[in-house]
Order: structure tokens, then C-alpha cells, then sequence
């Protein structure tokens, strides 16, 4: 039965040998999906292909977005992160806490959140690597730490950013606005770490089995704690971003966005493996654009907010169990 | 480290503390964990302990163990199941709307609801089975779908009531001359506690979930249909999240965060009874400890006056210590 499929799908599974599948086939899908979004609107007589319609799904891929290529990150590495949710809260309120408005504080602000995001990812890989804890156990752990610790000190809107801060989240370079380059800045960045440093290849190979990158030689915790800090510190610059649109900060703006689980969905709507070893950043991009895109038409046609989650499940599952179909001959035969 | 033998000439009393020691450590440790929480509650607060409040306490643990034990079923199958949470909130604006407050509707919408939850395990099952959809986004998929779906029906915010006789699971008992009250809900607790606990301790099927989560490999080709048994998973703690619905909703009435959270305390739960995400260990009756241990310390921590938020924060580390120490038992008995 597993056999049949073979040979069709053979060759696009070459196109990256040895760190995993190419994201070209989830471009593909975006390509449908947003060509699809396009005609539902134009033919409902709006207009799909605006400088605002654009920006506006731009910048709000922005928020998920950064997070998503983290989140990607551990997934690849085989582990996963629940704490992202409350990371960007921590961000959040610790940013506009420390800047109180004052232009001469930024600098003080992001590198508090700097350090609390490198603090935060480390506590998370130590405690998978050391403690062996499964890691969906540890974050929701250190997730529920932080919300206790953030929720007892802060019960609102604290403190605010300066309006130069605010530049991060709508000021725009020509059409296109700074955040949407600051996220395809980290994306290429991401790309880069893991194409061509020896982390990266580290990673996929702890990703696809510990056991058998241990015993080649790779530090498998080392990579572990590295993946989860990178995974923090994209949390930390959504929480960054998201504060210099909302100009303060509160402890629920993390979980309200959904980051924990939006972006795991992300990524694997973008092709990324739960179970580790294959994924890319470019095919996590696409992954957030098509959630983007989707949420655009739904805002289009005025969807009842309901309605709009339950097409967002059914959406998730459905890419996942398409590229499930794709890739079926890897799987145990039971 | 494991057991020290006795040096030959030691004297009776030193043998029979170290009989009394070997028989201690042959318990499950989440039993003297809450053992110990209990006397700890006792200590602040002695009435605790007299059979009218502690029966109190057990039915308000009911829901979560009840939860837990279903879920136990699924990690030890080697899944998770996300969807709970969605589904307690689900069977209790359904059964508001539904039941309307007339004692006539109850005797029908019970099945009905038990129909709906099997219905939602058995989509569970077979999207995580038949598609090969990790059961982490299967399950997150169906909790979407799940909660878009109830609210868009019942037009954004829980209406109707709960007619009495439906409410009396959660809330009423019977009376027993001398003792007081004994809830209804513990009843069926001790009921489904000791039903999954022959199922999966005692039966083929039990052994059948066992092989499912610790190899499936080794399963499927010693004759187990690893798929029907984990869909049969996913049925199981389908229906226990309707019975936890039910005595939830009877319990704390209706509203639209009914079962928020539960998915990941029930998780917690089962974690902290010593069962291991990824499959192949835990065990029902440790699920039921876990769910009360956790109930037991929310309970304490109020009696010691902490804030809800550092209870978060305190139940995160709880949950990170026991699954640090199941993992260290783990990896000392090999």
C-alpha cells in the first residue's frame, strides 16, 4: 500500500538532500490560496490587490510570523516551545514597563528583553536537556511560571513606550513597512543559520534522531538549549513589535494572540515536522502568509469570528493531512 | 543505589524499617505525594479531613480525574488529546441550550451528549490515524472547530439553563444517615475510576493500548490494529470529557469558559502520575492521584492565602518536578 506512492513523489523529495523537504510545495499552496482569495473578492466586487490590503496581511504576518520561524527552529531540532505565549506578554509589559515612555530608556528596554528572552530559552533547554523532560511538559511548565509571576505583579496596561519606539510597528520604507522588513530580515537570518552553519545541520540531525547525531559526535544538548534561546528571542521581538503597536504593554497580549499554538500550526501548515528533523523557514513563511491571506478574505466577507475559527481548524488539519498523503512512504507501516 | 542489602547481623527492628521502606517505594510515589499535601491541609485546616468537607473535595476534583482518566488512555497510546478542554465548554452550552431547563429533555440529551463526545473521539482517532495528522494538530484542529462551532450555534454566548435533574450529577448526592451527603459526583468517579482501570489493567484491550504507545512497530506485527486501539484512545477520553462536562456544568453552572485550561491540567494530571508523553507507561489510578494531587495543592495554596496567579506560577513547578522525577525512575530502572 505504502509502495504505490513512491515513486511519483520521489524526485521533489530530492530537492534538499539530507535538511529535509524544500518549502516549494507549500509556496505552491499560498500560490492557490492566495490566487483563490484573490477571485473570491474581486468577484464579490472588492478589491483584493490594494498597497493597504497588502500591508495590512504584511504586517499582520509580522506578529505570527517572527515567532513562527522560532517556533520552526525547535520543531526542526525535535523539541517545542509553549512558552512563546507568555514570553511575548513577559516582552510586552517588561518593555514598556522599563521605557515608561522615555526615549532614552529603548535602549535599556530591548536589552532587558533581550536578556530575558536568552534567560527564558535557556531555562527551557536546560531543563528538557538536563532534566530530560519532555519538552511539552517543560514549557507548559515554565509557561504557567511566567503567567503566575507576570499576573501577580501586573494586573493591566503598564507603563507605555516612546513614540520613536512606535516607528518599529508603522512606519513604512517607501511601501514597504519596517516590520515587514525586520521579519523577512530574521527569516533570511534564519535561513542562513540553518543552510549553512554547522548549528543548522547540527539541528536537522538531532531533529531527525538524537541517538544517531550523539553517537557521530554532536553535542545534542548544546544544540537543544541553542535552539530554544533562538526560539525565545523571536518571541521577545514579537512581543517587541507588538508593543510598539499597542504602545503598552499587558500580560494578556500573548496568550489572546494565540502565539503558543498559531505558531505550531504555522509551521506545520508550512511543512515542518512535529516529530523533528525536516522543516524550513521559507515554507513557515508561507505557512503564516496563508493563515494571513485566509484571515483577510474572512475580514473581507465580514465571517463571524466563529465561524472564522472553525475554518482555521479545519484548514490546519487539512494542509497537514495533505502533506501527510505526500509523504506517506516515510511513515512506520504498522 | 537501588536496594542496599542488609549487612547479615542487623538487628529486627532495622530489618522490619527497611521491609517498611522497600513496601513505601513499591507505592506510586504521586499516592505519598498526596498523602503528604493532604496532611498538609490537615495541619492548617483540620476539618478538611471530616468526611462532609473532604467529600466536597472529591467532587470538586471529579471533573479533572475524570478527565484525567480518559486522557491517560490516549498518552499512553502514544497521542495527546488537546481537544478536551473545547469539549467540556461544548457539552455544557450544548446541554443549556438543549435542555432548557426541562427535567423532560434530560433522559435523552445524556446519550445524546455521550453520542456526540464518542463522535468527536472517533474524528480524533481517525484523522490521527487514517490521515496521519499528528494527534498535537489533530486535536488542536478539532479544539477549534470545536469551539467555533458551539458558539456560532448558540449565537456567541451560552443561553438556556440546566434543568435540575440534570444539574443533581454535579451538584446533589444521596444521603447517607451518619456521613451526610455523598455526592453524586463521587460516585460516578468511583464508577469510572474503577471501570478504565479494569479496562485498561485487566483486559486485552488494556494490554493492546500498552503495546499501541510503547512500540507500535512491535505491536502491529504481533497482530495489534495499532489504529483501532488509539482510535479507540481518543473515544475514551472523548466520552470521559462528556461525563466531565456534565458534572461540571452541574457544578459550576453554565458559562462560556467552562473548560478552558482542562485540556492541559488533565494533561498535567497524567504526567504527574508518572505516565510518560511519548506512550507505553501510566496507569489509571495514577491519573486519578495525579488529578487529585493537583486539586489537592490548588487547595492548599488558597489555605495558605496565595494569590491565583502564583498558583499558576507554583503549578508550573510542580509539573516540571514530576516529570523530572518520573524521568530520573525512568532512566534508573533502565
Amino acid at each position: 500500500m505504502t509502495t504505490s506512492t513512491m515513486s511519483p513523489s520521489a524526485p521533489l523529495r530530492l530537492a534538499a538532500p539530507g535538511t529535509g523537504s524544500s518549502s516549494a510545495p507549500v509556496w505552491f499552496v499560498f500560490g492557490g490560496v492566495f490566487a483563490v482569495a484573490w477571485l473570491l473578492v474581486e468577484l464579490n466586487g472588492g478589491q483584493f490587490m490594494t498597497v493597504d490590503n497588502l500591508q495590512n496581511m504584511a504586517v499582520r504576518s509580522v506578529a505570527l510570523g517572527l515567532v513562527a520561524v522560532g517556533q520552526t527552529i525547535v520543531l526542526i531540532g525535535g523539541s517545542l516551545d509553549l512558552s512563546v505565549a507568555y514570553m511575548v506578554s513577559v516582552t510586552a509589559v517588561s518593555a514598556s514597563f522599563v521605557m515608561q515612555g522615555d526615549p532614552d530608556r529603548m535602549a535599556l528596554g530591548i536589552a532587558v528583553t533581550l536578556a530575558l528572552g536568552v534567560g527564558v530559552g535557556l531555562v527551557n533547554g536546560l531543563v528538557i536537556t538536563r532534566l530530560r523532560i519532555n519538552a511539552f511538559i517543560a514549557t507548559l511548565g515554565t509557561s504557567l511560571v511566567m503567567s503566575g509571576i507576570l499576573n501577580a505583579l501586573f494586573t493591566n496596561f503598564t507603563g507605555s513606550v516612546p513614540r520613536e519606539f512606535q516607528a518599529l510597528g508603522y512606519n513604512a520604507l517607501g511601501p514597504v513597512p519596517v516590520a515587514v522588513l525586520l521579519l523577512l530580515a530574521v527569516v533570511a537570518l534564519a535561513w542562513y543559520t540553518l543552510r549553512r552553519t554547522r548549528f543548522g545541520y547540527h539541528l536537522y540531525a538531532v531533529g531527525g534522531s538524537a541517538e544517531v547525531a550523539r553517537l557521530s559526535g554532536v553535542r545534542t544538548d548544546r544544540v537543544v538549549v541553542t535552539a530554544h534561546v533562538l526560539c525565545s528571542l523571536t518571541a521577545v521581538l514579537t512581543g517587541l513589535f507588538l508593543v510598539s503597536r499597542l504602545r503598552s504593554g499587558a500580560p494578556w497580549v500573548g496568550p489572546d494572540g494565540g502565539y503558543d499554538l498559531e505558531s505550531i500550526a504555522a509551521a506545520v501548515v508550512g511543512g515542518t515536522a512535529l516529530a523533528g528533523g525536516r522543516g524550513t523557514v521559507a515554507g513557515t513563511l508561507a505557512g503564516v502568509l496563508i493563515l494571513a491571506v485566509v484571515d483577510q478574505v474572512f475580514n473581507e466577507f465580514e465571517v463571524n469570528a466563529f465561524l472564522k475559527t472553525l475554518i482555521r481548524g479545519v484548514i490546519i488539519v487539512g494542509a497537514v493531512a495533505l502533506y501527510a498523503l505526500r509523504n506517506r512512504r516515510d511513515e512506520e507501516v504498522f | 543505589m537501588t536496594v542496599t542489602a542488609p549487612p547479615p547481623a542487623t538487628a529486627a527492628p532495622e530489618r522490619s524499617a527497611s521491609r517498611a521502606w522497600r513496601l513505601l517505594r513499591a507505592v506510586p510515589p504521586i499516592w505519598l505525594v498526596l498523602a503528604a499535601v493532604i496532611v498538609l491541609i490537615a495541619w492548617r485546616n483540620p476539618t478538611f479531613v471530616e468526611p462532609a468537607p473532604f467529600l466536597a473535595f472529591l467532587r470538586r476534583c471529579a471533573p479533572l480525574a475524570v478527565l484525567a482518566a480518559g486522557q491517560v488512555f490516549v498518552i499512553i497510546a502514544g497521542e495527546f488529546d488537546l481537544s478536551v478542554g473545547a469539549l467540556v465548554t461544548a457539552v455544557v452550552v450544548v446541554a443549556a441550550r438543549l435542555s432548557d431547563g426541562d427535567a423532560g429533555n434530560t433522559w435523552w440529551l445524556i446519550p445524546l451528549l455521550l453520542a456526540g463526545g464518542a463522535l468527536v473521539g472517533l474524528v480524533n482517532g481517525l484523522v490521527t490515524t487514517r490521515l496521519r495528522v499528528p494527534s498535537f494538530i489533530a486535536t488542536l484542529g478539532m479544539l477549534l472547530v470545536l469551539s467555533g462551532a458551539v458558539f456560532l450555534w448558540s449565537g456567541g454566548a451560552p443561553r438556556g439553563s440546566l434543568a435540575d435533574n440534570f444539574r443533581q450529577f454535579g451538584r446533589f448526592g444521596v444521603e447517607i444517615p451518619g456521613l451526610g451527603q455523598l455526592p453524586y459526583a463521587v460516585l460516578i468517579l468511583v464508577a469510572i475510576g474503577v471501570g478504565l482501570w479494569l479496562l485498561l489493567s485487566h483486559t486485552r484491550f488494556g494490554h493492546q493500548v500498552y503495546a499501541a504507545g510503547g512500540n507500535p512497530r512491535a505491536a502491529g506485527l504481533s497482530g495489534v490494529d495499532v489504529r483501532r486501539v488509539r482510535t479507540a484512545a481518543f473515544v475514551i477520553s472523548g466520552l470521559s470529557a462528556v461525563v466531565a462536562g456534565v458534572l461540571l456544568g452541574g457544578f459550576t453552572g453554565v458559562t462560556a469558559e467552562a473548560g478552558v485550561g482542562y485540556e492541559f491540567q488533565a494533561i498535567a494530571a497524567v504526567v504527574l502520575g508518572g505516565a510518560v508523553l511519548g506512550g507505553g507507561r501510566g496507569s489509571v489510578g495514577a491519573a486519578l492521584a495525579g488529578a487529585l494531587t493537583l486539586q489537592s495543592v490548588f487547595t492548599l495554596l488558597n489555605l495558605l492565602g496565595l494569590a491565583k496567579s502564583l498558583r499558576d506560577a507554583v503549578q508550573g513547578l510542580i509539573i516540571i518536578g514530576a516529570a523530572a522525577y518520573a524521568a530520573h525512575r525512568l532512566r534508573r530502572s533502565g
